[in-house]
């Protein structure tokens, strides 16, 4: 038999059952991603309102980061497959944080995954633009770029507020959401700007993406009552049309004629009230998870 | 000297590159790309190689199977992060495959029409969260144990993407051992989800390694060659070594009643692999050949659209510029 050399030992060394687990790509490598962290409510906040905005941030995150997990291995480029799942872990990365400032901020003992995994339909505040079925490529980035500035936009305010916890998740995923925001503003320019038939699909992509976008900007009672902690949606409603404006002169692309997409009851994402596509959205998300109650993974 | 100096010469000035080559090689030196290379071992390491990086691509499929639904968000992170990891090993892979002439587009339409091929363990439906597991502990173990020695491989470019790919892997290798684990101390319903998983992946797994030593014609060349170090029974018998005491610390069992250790040899013994099945698989009769490589042609051809708007957003962008300049 052909020795094995030494170089080689080290390495299955390596898979032995006491080998170390550092952290890698973040969040992989812990379970408590706020453990040794100060949670404690700010004075004068309202500990309710503070966890209902948590999970509205949060669960956008997490189903838009559900929508690209959806892309994987279905990308036209591998380097596509590489970006896509970055910013879909980036996302997941945000969701965990938010979702653990919520656990903390209610103080019931829920946990990140007690959110995710074991709430229903109308407990998820989300906006409804995170939801829909991407009909292609021309969708995906399209949605992207919308949600990506608006989000940055949000966030880089957020890094003053004056919940610690909030301002300090904000200034990590003011640099990632950034990127995602670029990222999907190179794609938009070059589908719109690219072919006859990749411009029509832009077009239809805008269409199909806009009637969610004015629900960004509506400001409800919990961001209202939040003074100095969140972030009044309707007051960036102008800088994130000027960046969508600029990304769609670039790209040749108009900002679409099309009304805003109806409430129901006066209601939309952030009142729990969404589209048809969450419910199977969710099926999917808590799955297995539901089928095993009380199970550790 | 150059490859065109040597055409030039004649075949003296051929077998003197040839020497050198072949001196280079019994050194344990590198052959880098701007070497000169047999014709046969290029040929030989596109192959690999390239195979190689369709695994990695291709073994995104069933492990991305479960990203939407893994049931707690840390396994979901883990899980993206490892299908992205193997995104990366493919395009690092391809790159080394580009070093030697070969063609990314190219490859993938090999791959497509199934001109080249994967590793037949992806051709294996993944059915529970617990395949994901064990994946990462039997066939990324595998594949560790597969490529290790190949972080010595005689290619300089391939030697070098198998150090980075080698210490990604483990560290999946881990991970999964480490959910399993976790099962395993779980519900009823866990353990018996890992233990048929198990079942299901343990003589596949064996497979990887390829045909019996007897019937591997092409071993003796590519050791020589020193693009293989060992022999596929030698790696297989190093993987079931590794892997038994770790399924007794993990409290399941591998599906061979003949597997115990032998202490003479000081290795385990184990049963017979079914070769059948491997030529069923290789040959393109798996459980998923045609699932793999359809879901592969539909997202490349899907895409092809989105190239095209890239190429023709880059030709507009170059044609402004120039206009510009002028």
């Amino acid at each position: 038999m052909t020795e094995f050399s030494d170089h080689e030992e080290t390495a299955y060394e390596a898979l032995s059952l006491d080998a170390d687990d550092p952290r890698w790509a973040f969040g992989t490598g812990f379970s408590d991603p706020l453990a040794g962290i100060d949670t404690s409510v700010p004075e004068n906040v309202d500990a309710a309102d503070l966890t209902a905005y948590c999970l509205m941030l949060g669960d956008d995150a997490l189903v838009l980061s559900h929508r690209l997990q959806q892309w994987i291995t279905r990308l036209p480029e591998l380097e596509e497959e590489a970006a896509v799942a970055n910013v879909a872990l980036d996302l997941l990365g945000q969701a965990r944080l938010l979702l653990s400032r919520a656990a903390a901020a209610e103080g019931s003992g829920r946990s990140e995954d007690d959110y995710a995994y074991r709430r229903e339909q109308h407990e998820f505040l989300n906006v409804r633009l995170v939801e829909r079925a991407d009909a292609d490529f021309a969708e995906m980035v399209t949605r992207l770029l919308i949600f990506s500035a608006f989000r940055l936009a949000v966030l880089q305010r957020l890094r003053d507020s004056r919940d610690p916890v909030l301002a300090a998740i904000a200034a990590k995923a003011t640099n990632e959401v950034t990127y995602h925001r670029d990222y999907a503003a190179g794609w938009v320019v070059r589908l719109g700007d690219g072919t006859e038939g990749s411009h029509d699909r832009m077009v239809a992509a805008l269409d199909a993406v806009w009637p969610y976008v004015d629900e960004l900007f509506r400001t409800g009672d919990v961001e209202r009552r939040l003074t100095g902690v969140a972030v009044d949606p309707g007051e960036v409603r102008n800088e994130v049309e000027t960046v969508l404006e600029q990304v769609f002169s670039e790209a040749g692309l108009k900002r679409p004629d099309v009304p805003p997409a109806a409430l129901v009851s006066g209601r939309a994402g952030r009142e729990g009230v969404h589209t048809e596509a969450l419910s199977y959205i969710l099926a999917e998300l808590q799955s297995v998870a539901r089928s095993h109650p009380g199970a550790e993974w | 000297m150059s490859e065109e100096a040597a055409v030039v010469n004649g075949s003296p000035a051929v077998a003197e590159l040839e020497q050198h080559f072949e001196d280079t090689v019994a050194h344990d030196r590198r052959i880098e790309p701007r070497d000169w290379m047999p014709e046969a071992y290029r040929r030989t390491m596109i192959r690999q190689i390239s195979q190689h990086a369709h695994s990695e691509i291709i073994g995104m499929q069933p492990e991305g199977n479960w990203i939407t639904r893994a049931p707690s968000l840390r396994r979901k992170a883990i899980l993206l992060a490892k299908v992205q990891d193997e995104a990366g090993h493919g395009m690092y892979l391809y790159s080394a495959a580009e070093t030697l002439g070969a063609d990314r587009a190219d490859l993938t339409q090999k791959l497509m029409t199934g001109a080249q091929k994967y590793s037949s363990i992806f051709n294996y439906p993944t059915l529970t969260f617990a395949d994901v597991g064990v994946i990462g502990w039997l066939v990324d173990g595998a594949a560790i144990c597969n490529q290790v020695p190949l972080c010595r491989s005689s290619y300089g470019p391939y030697a070098r993407a198998m150090v980075r790919i080698c210490k990604e892997e483990s560290f999946h290798q881990r991970q999964g051992f480490e959910l399993l684990m976790t099962m395993m101390r779980g519900t009823p319903a866990q353990r018996a989800m890992v233990q048929d998983a198990v079942n299901r992946w343990w003589w596949p797994s064996l497979m990887m390694f390829g045909p019996p030593d007897n019937e591997s014609p092409n071993t003796a060349q590519s050791m020589h060659w020193r693009i293989k170090r060992h022999t596929n029974d030698e790696l297989r018998q190093r993987f079931v070594d590794m892997t038994a005491p770790q399924a007794e610390a993990l409290g399941v069992t591998l599906p061979d009643p003949e597997l115990r250790w032998h202490p003479d040899r000081q290795h385990y013994d184990f049963g017979a692999v079914d070769w059948d099945e491997l030529k069923r698989v290789v040959a393109g009769n798996g459980p998923c050949n045609a699932q793999r490589v359809t879901a592969r042609r539909a997202a490349h051809e899907g895409g092809a659209w989105v190239r095209e708007a890239a190429l023709a957003h880059a030709a507009k962008q170059r044609a402004r510029a120039r206009q510009v300049a002028a």
